[in-house]
């Protein structure tokens, strides 16, 4: 991302606090992602949600951020735009948030599991890895015997 | 001619594929879908699977009595890669505004896509259709907008309306509708036909449809005035932010009190969020940065029939919508007034003429 794009992102938002301004969603989202975390925990069920879908007031979004905050481990995507995945301080609850090339958010996701499947490498591009190698490989086999 | 025999018309897989699109950017591409069709956020795999499948359809774009606001919408909007891949979804084989063609050559293209994919091909409208004098206040290569729709329709597996013209008539239906604009849906009565309606409606609904068209092979489940459920199934009033102030009665009075500085509800300052069904207040607009009502102004109420007829847009829902009818209401009481009136008055003048008193003009006019 270009820090000095004229984003709608550069644009600077501060939080307001809980008693200045609150509507009570993120009371009831933390509670949501407990309960799905007790199914991680009793029967290994995994849970996802769409951030993108709450209606959120002005700075609740903020907040969710400061409260959940960010755990041990962060991973960056890079497909078509960037995607951030961290873990947040509560194990088993990631943020994944998924940008266009542009840095505008495009999916936002809190996933509730051991590990995101947008972090595990797809099967379609492992063959696709695996065949380019083989490529490189014959190239590379073929170069050693005109040379010889 | 078939699909198999057309360059350009294979499927999706082989389309990302030639472009480089690795499996895991098309799952993010497809958890966006997922988020926006309201499908559980889990699906966006199984998406995937049937997308990279599936073949890009045929689309024919025709643009009518309208301000390209709709094409603005889409094309212009601040997600080029994601929303665009909407380009790698379909072959769009005409689109006056955006196809390089022009003249003869660009009118061939949609008789050929017409032709080559007949009963196969999704037919998209943007733009209201005049009928009035025979529907010539819009026409295009010489033949109105109601003889090209009626001919396209025709070999169309599907149509989508989009914006509120195509879909309900929008602003060139409101009143006195001097072109006599209508709906595609009053015209073609014997296709499927989707309305994502919205002045201009949210760019990544179009592509959300498609998704689905793709995904599922058939059309998205639709409201009772043919827009997909998923994305028009609950109000903007459901969904706002600012709900709970509406429930607990903090309403700002004026646009600029203490009310509108605390975000307060906004119906008293004429909000159309209770009655219009639209995803703004979840999608939102700008690359997901606000949404009217967030940016402190009602909603207008665009995506609903006759909006630009239902009223002021300052006006609260519980003032009368329509003073002109109540004006005729109030007339005919005042009618009804005059002639009880008048009875009373002759019954009074025929009394005073049987005693012979007389009558003043202060006694006919009480």
């Amino acid at each position: 991302m270009n820090p000095t794009s004229n984003n709608f992102k550069n644009i600077p938002i501060y939080a307001q606090t809980e008693e200045t301004y609150s509507v009570g969603n993120i009371r009831a989202l933390l509670s949501e992602i407990a309960t799905c975390l007790e199914k991680l925990v009793k029967t290994g069920e995994t849970g996802m949600i769409d951030l993108n879908s709450l209606p959120l007031a002005p700075g609740e979004y903020e907040q969710l951020r400061q409260t959940l905050a960010q755990g041990e481990f962060s991973a960056r995507i890079e497909a078509i735009g960037p995607s951030e995945i961290i873990e947040t301080r509560y194990p088993g609850v990631w943020w994944v948030t998924h940008y266009n090339v542009e840095g505008d958010i495009v999916a936002d996701m809190l996933e509730i599991t051991s590990l995101p499947e947008i972090i595990k490498s797809q099967p379609e591009d492992i063959r696709t890895g695996l065949e380019l190698l083989r490529a490189q490989l014959d190239d590379a086999q073929l170069n050693e015997r005109a040379q010889q | 001619m078939n699909e198999h025999e057309t360059p350009g018309h294979g499927t999706l897989g082989e389309r990302l594929a030639q472009q480089g699109i690795s499996r895991r950017a098309f799952l993010k591409f497809c958890t966006a879908m997922a988020s926006l069709m309201a499908l559980p956020p889990g699906t966006a795999t199984a998406i995937a699977e049937a997308l990279v499948k599936s073949k890009r359809p045929s689309v024919i774009w025709l643009s009518f009595q309208e301000c390209t606001g709709c094409t603005e919408s889409l094309t212009r909007s601040d997600t080029p890669t994601l929303e665009n891949m909407i380009f790698d979804m379909i072959s769009l084989d005409y689109h006056h505004t955006l196809q390089a063609a022009s003249g003869y050559g660009a009118e061939k293209s949609r008789e050929d896509a017409m032709q080559n994919f007949f009963g196969k091909y999704l037919l998209v409208v943007d733009g209201s259709i005049p009928m009035h004098d025979g529907g010539v206040y819009s026409t295009i290569a010489g033949r109105t907008n109601l003889d090209l729709l009626q001919e396209a329709a025709k070999g169309a597996a599907a149509i989508i309306a989009v914006g509120t013209c195509a879909a309900f008539g929008g602003i060139p239906n409101a009143k006195p509708n001097p072109t006599g604009a209508v709906a595609v849906s009053d015209i073609i009565k014997d296709k499927p036909i989707i309305n994502i309606s919205g002045c201009p409606p949210i760019p990544v609904v179009i592509t959300g449809v498609l998704a689905h068209y793709l995904t599922f092979g058939a059309l998205p489940e639709l409201d009772d005035l043919g827009r997909p459920k998923s994305f028009y199934g609950e109000t903007i009033h459901d969904r706002c932010y600012r709900r709970p102030f509406y429930d607990q009665g903090k309403f700002a009075k004026t646009f600029d009190d203490e009310g509108a500085r605390n975000g307060w509800c906004l119906f008293e300052l004429g909000c159309k969020g209770p009655t219009t069904h639209n995803a703004c207040a979840t999608t939102k607009w700008n690359g997901g940065t606000s949404f009217p009502i967030e940016s402190g102004h009602g909603c207008l109420g665009c995506s609903e029939p006759h909006f630009w007829d239902a009223g002021s847009f300052y006006s609260a829902l519980s003032m009368p919508a329509s003073p002109l009818e109540l004006g005729t209401d109030a007339a005919v009481a005042g009618v009804a007034a005059g002639i009880a009136v008048s009875i009373a008055n002759r019954v009074k003048k025929g009394a005073a003429k049987s005693a012979h008193e007389k009558t003043t003009i202060a006694d006919l006019e009480k």
